[in-house]
């Protein structure tokens, strides 16, 4: 059975620094996230690593020759108003959204991280000294060989095998970068012949599935951490995507990938009938082939383009919508619109990819690159077409090329600069973000599934959130403001 | 070639919208060029105005620690 699919999205942004930074990214981005952090609270909420368990693999057993993820809890956190989680991790500042309750609201919430990472530079900048700067780019590759990412989480129906997961999203999963890849120049395996390519992450996938981040990476992530109830719920970790400028883009990939998830645990998924043949090989192969003409080969010996097996996913979708399968992702409307852009788009990169400009990032970026490479005439590999392709990711208003290139947009500023301090109001982020609001001092640290009180009494009290739909704007906003204070708010929830 | 022949034909609805969508834009498709260099154009300008000033030393200095 499908489950509503409370959906979180986290990115690693990479980082630059001049002057005192410059050799060190750890220290610039923990420069960062406490500069924001002192900006929003006199005293940052910690997080609360007790429960976070990245070694769990939802295949039920851990590989000999697998590295479990470390868990850095030294590094700098800070819990947001609006219940995200804005924090260091590796050597990048990362901001992973709160739990949202549809493909539409998290990526509003996505497009909050910009807003996040540019007040936390501005406010950089004016403690910094005038040689030091620190600057954030929303990508996942420097060029030159190394990726982080932006990776996805789907609440899905743990009773559903995790082995009929993998079987069914497969195939989707590399043809969906169609239209959410981010376009790169270049290529970072040994492939020279590559001048640009569709996606950021596709050069640095190795395996289907595992449980590794930063190395081997799967297309299908194993991490089994649902942050929730555990025999009820996992949530499946993709992180095979690559960071979106477009909101529409990003709109999307959410968006088509739950009805996706939905309708494997529905049974409504064509059964996998679509099986790659050698998808690690193919997620590459469709990246290298701007015109999209690329033939995917699958284990029946048909051939496909990328395109063909989307028209196929995006039919089930409509006929799964028809059947009430909206109510999954949102309701309805919302359900309508992602159907009507996956549509729309797929029939725009058919027709004449370049018409896709709007909406499509690595079009986008593809579109100003040949456009200024012929203006000027200049050779591929051209630095100033590097400084292009990198600032087209720059979040900086005034320095963003992609803010240039008119995309469509989902969201208007005030509605991105409002969702900086109001949380979503369908799951239990709402609840984290209203007590971080009111009672910042009463907070010792949070999670994703708990917060831990300070009530002035001996011991400190743990609140656990285990079921990420309690807790909602509907449920205790009523609650929360008819309490005066944290302890009166605490004992009417327990009765 | 056999394996193109073998290809799933979209459904009929889907054929439908794409000839519609050729009809339009079939009409207005010359002022949209011009239209759409014009912005191009435009926009090469904007971009060379907040380009990175060294490119080369921008893009030579962009190495990041490998991530997730």
């Amino acid at each position: 059975m499908a489950v509503k699919k409370i959906i979180g999205i986290e990115t690693e942004y990479g980082i630059t620094s001049r002057g005192k930074f410059a050799t060190n990214p750890v220290s610039a981005s923990s420069y960062l996230v406490n500069c924001y952090g002192r900006e929003m609270f006199e005293k940052n909420t910690q997080w609360d690593f007790t429960d976070e368990q990245p070694g769990n693999d939802a295949r039920g057993f851990l590989a000999e020759t697998t590295l479990v993820p470390l868990i850095e809890t030294q590094l700098i956190n800070v819990v947001l108003q609006n219940g995200a989680r804005f924090y260091v991790d590796h050597a990048h500042p990362e901001y992973s959204s709160p739990e949202c309750g549809s493909p539409l609201e998290a990526t509003l919430y996505d497009a909050v991280g910009e807003l996040v990472l540019n007040n936390a530079m501005a406010k950089a900048k004016e403690t910094l000294g005038t040689l030091d700067e620190i600057i954030v780019y929303k990508n996942n590759s420097d060029g030159k060989g190394n990726s982080y990412g932006c990776h996805e989480n789907y609440l899905m129906d743990r009773h559903i095998p995790f082995g009929k997961i993998v079987d069914e999203v497969v195939g989707f999963l590399v043809t969906r970068q169609i239209f959410c890849g981010a376009g790169k120049l270049g290529c970072e395996t040994a492939n020279n012949d590559v001048r640009f390519q569709i996606s950021q992450r596709a050069d640095f996938f190795e395996e289907i599935v595992g449980l590794e981040t930063t190395t081997k990476r799967p297309i299908v992530n194993t991490r089994d951490e649902p942050h929730s109830n555990h025999e009820k719920y996992r949530r499946l970790h993709l992180i095979l995507g690559d960071a979106n400028m477009s909101q529409m883009a990003t709109f999307l990939k959410l968006g088509s990938t739950a009805l996706v998830l939905s309708m494997i645990e529905e049974d409504s998924l064509l059964n996998g009938k679509i099986r790659v043949s050698n998808p690690v090989a193919e997620i590459k192969q469709i990246s290298y082939d701007i015109s999209l003409k690329h033939l995917i080969e699958l284990e029946d010996n048909n051939k496909f383009t990328a395109l063909d097996l989307q028209y196929v996913y995006l039919e089930a979708a409509q006929e799964f919508v028809m059947r009430g399968g909206g109510e999954f992702v949102g309701g309805d409307e919302i359900a309508k619109n992602i159907l009507e852009l996956w549509e729309n788009t797929l029939d725009k990169l058919t027709k004449d990819p370049m018409s896709a400009h709007d909406t499509i990032d690595w079009v986008a970026k593809y579109r100003i690159i040949e456009a200024y490479r012929e203006k000027h005439d200049l050779e591929w590999d051209s630095k100033t077409l590097s400084a292009i392709d990198l600032q087209y990711h720059d979040v900086r208003k005034e320095k963003s090329l992609s803010r240039m290139a008119n995309l469509e947009k989902l969201f208007s500023e005030n509605e991105i600069k409002n969702a900086e301090k109001e949380p979503p109001h369908s799951t239990r982020a709402y609840f984290r973000g209203k007590v971080l609001s009111r009672w910042p001092s009463n907070i010792v640290s949070a999670n994703w599934d708990s917060i831990v009180f300070d009530l002035g009494e001996k011991s400190l009290k743990k609140v656990p959130m285990l079921d990420p739909m309690k807790g909602t704007f509907e449920l205790v906003s009523n609650l929360i403001d008819e309490s005066k204070t944290v302890v009166e708010l605490l004992d009417k929830l327990e009765s | 070639m056999t394996e193109r022949e073998q290809k799933r034909k979209p459904t009929d609805s889907k054929e439908s919208v794409d000839e519609t969508v050729e009809e339009t834009s079939a009409t207005g498709s010359s002022i949209s060029g011009q239209k759409l260099k014009a912005e191009m154009d435009d926009l090469l300008d904007e971009i060379d105005e907040v380009l990175e000033e060294n490119a080369e030393e921008f893009v030579r200095n962009y190495v990041q620690k490998g991530g997730q």
